[in-house]
């Protein structure tokens, strides 16, 4: 029972961590190190939400969540476990529901990402396809290419063996030299490190749970901080002057189309490409390394935790 | 590009340019110059059909080939999907800057006036 109410504490925990990181001003200063933190707060908010339900469904074992689990996994065809739970009564009853909440909640976070997986290979494939079939090179972007289209767009299309940055006409357009060196290097920056990846949990949470606001919130922070991220990677060969323009210029080259009556009535926070042009137009100071090294610290202490009292069988 | 891919490529040009279902042997005729064998061809039309990029028709005892669409609803498509307009796609293709509405683009346009005015 001990370790159920601590990993409830845990999940909580976790839970309010993650509003205060959303609305935390640091990890606009240090985009890495937030970035990480969301990565260790959402894993332990799962495992520890699982294992508090499963070391309160199984306590009768006396084993903790990882053991109770394996133990379980024997029971499960001779059903010993749950005759013996229904003869206790409510009790009993309340653990058998922990335990079906727990597979439950492991199977959607295990559902949410193999679809969304499956979804994004599909779609990559398909784009890669049609890219081969329509998109031309350019002599003055090389290692990218670029799509007849007027809307000013440039974009990356990860992948193990053929990844590649696209540009349209439209964004060769608007765009002087120097500027479009610096939309490349940022593109470039998702590919070389490969974002996509470090998003995947966060897209596929938000499959998973479609209704829930707050997932979605936290995936916008999320993408957020990685589109800064690789602002700071294209910053290194470029001037954050000239990346701050292009961006202004993407945003200002045309009214995309406009979002259903629904979504307009939500009052909308300032959009992200405005809070990426003011950091890079008045840069704040860097995230200290001590404060770094701190959250870095935190994050593998939380995530150790989590997992030992998975084994404490009390 | 591969050879494949730049055969591929250059198949569909031929087939937008022509407003028909084209058979194989049109198809090798139209690409005379590059003196492709029946199979070549064949396999690359057959390999366009498995992207469901070209729709093909039997017609007698040949199959006839066209464009699944045209080339601009392909580069529609792409820019679509690169915009984030098509709403669980985001993860695959991470666009520079996400398309804006009206109002926020308008907003942008004034930021850009008043970060280039001191360099006229």
């Amino acid at each position: 029972m001990v370790s159920a109410a601590l990993l409830s504490l845990v999940s909580v925990g976790c839970l309010l961590a993650m509003e205060a990181l959303h609305r935390a001003k640091w990890p606009t200063r240090g985009p890495y190190t937030a970035v990480i933190a969301w990565q260790a707060l959402g894993l332990a908010w799962g495992v520890s939400t699982i294992g508090a339900l499963l070391s309160f469904g199984l306590s009768s074992y006396q084993k903790g969540a990882a053991a109770g689990s394996m133990a379980l996994v024997g029971d499960i065809f001779t059903g010993e476990l749950f005759l013996a739970e229904l003869s206790q009564g409510l009790e009993g009853i309340s653990h058998i529901v922990a335990v079906v909440l727990a597979m439950v909640l492991t199977l959607v976070l295990f559902y949410g990402l193999v679809s969304s997986f499956v979804q994004v290979v599909r779609v990559r494939r398909r784009h890669h396809d049609l890219l081969a079939l329509v998109a031309e090179e350019h002599p003055d972007v090389p290692g990218a290419r670029v799509v007849d289209h007027p809307v000013a767009a440039a974009y990356c299309l990860p992948g193990v063996l053929r990844s590649q940055v696209v540009i349209s006409a439209g964004a060769l357009e608007v765009l002087d030299d120097k500027e479009l060196a610096a939309v490349l290097a940022h593109e470039q920056a998702h590919l070389r490190q490969r974002h996509d990846l470090v998003l995947l949990p966060f897209s596929s949470l938000k499959r998973a749970f479609p209704k829930v606001r707050l997932v979605r919130t936290y995936y916008e922070t999320v993408a957020l901080l990685i589109e800064m991220c690789a602002d700071d990677q294209a910053r290194r060969t470029s001037s954050p002057r000239e990346l701050a323009t292009a961006l202004l210029r993407f945003g200002a080259a045309g009214p995309g189309p406009v979002p259903d009556g629904a979504m307009a009535v939500v009052e909308k926070a300032q959009p992200g490409v405005v809070r990426r042009v003011n950091r890079l137009l008045h840069p704040d100071d860097e995230l200290s390394y001590h404060i770094g090294a701190f959250v870095m610290g935190s994050s593998a202490f939380l995530l150790s935790s989590v997992v030992c009292l998975w084994h404490i069988p009390v | 590009m591969n050879r494949l891919g730049e055969l591929e490529r250059a198949v569909m040009d031929v087939l937008w340019a022509r407003n028909e279902p084209m058979t194989v042997r049109e198809v090798g005729k139209a690409l005379a110059d590059r003196d492709l064998a029946h199979t070549t061809v064949m396999t690359v039309l057959d390999r366009l059909a498995k992207k469901k990029v070209v729709d093909r028709a039997r017609e007698g005892r040949a199959w006839r080939y066209s464009p699944a669409a045209s080339r601009e609803n392909y580069v529609s498509e792409m820019m679509f999907d690169a915009l984030g307009q098509t709403g669980d796609r985001d993860a695959a293709l991470a666009a520079f800057v996400q398309s804006m509405d009206g109002q926020e683009a308008e907003a942008l346009r004034r930021a850009l006036g008043e970060i280039e005015q001191p360099r006229n």
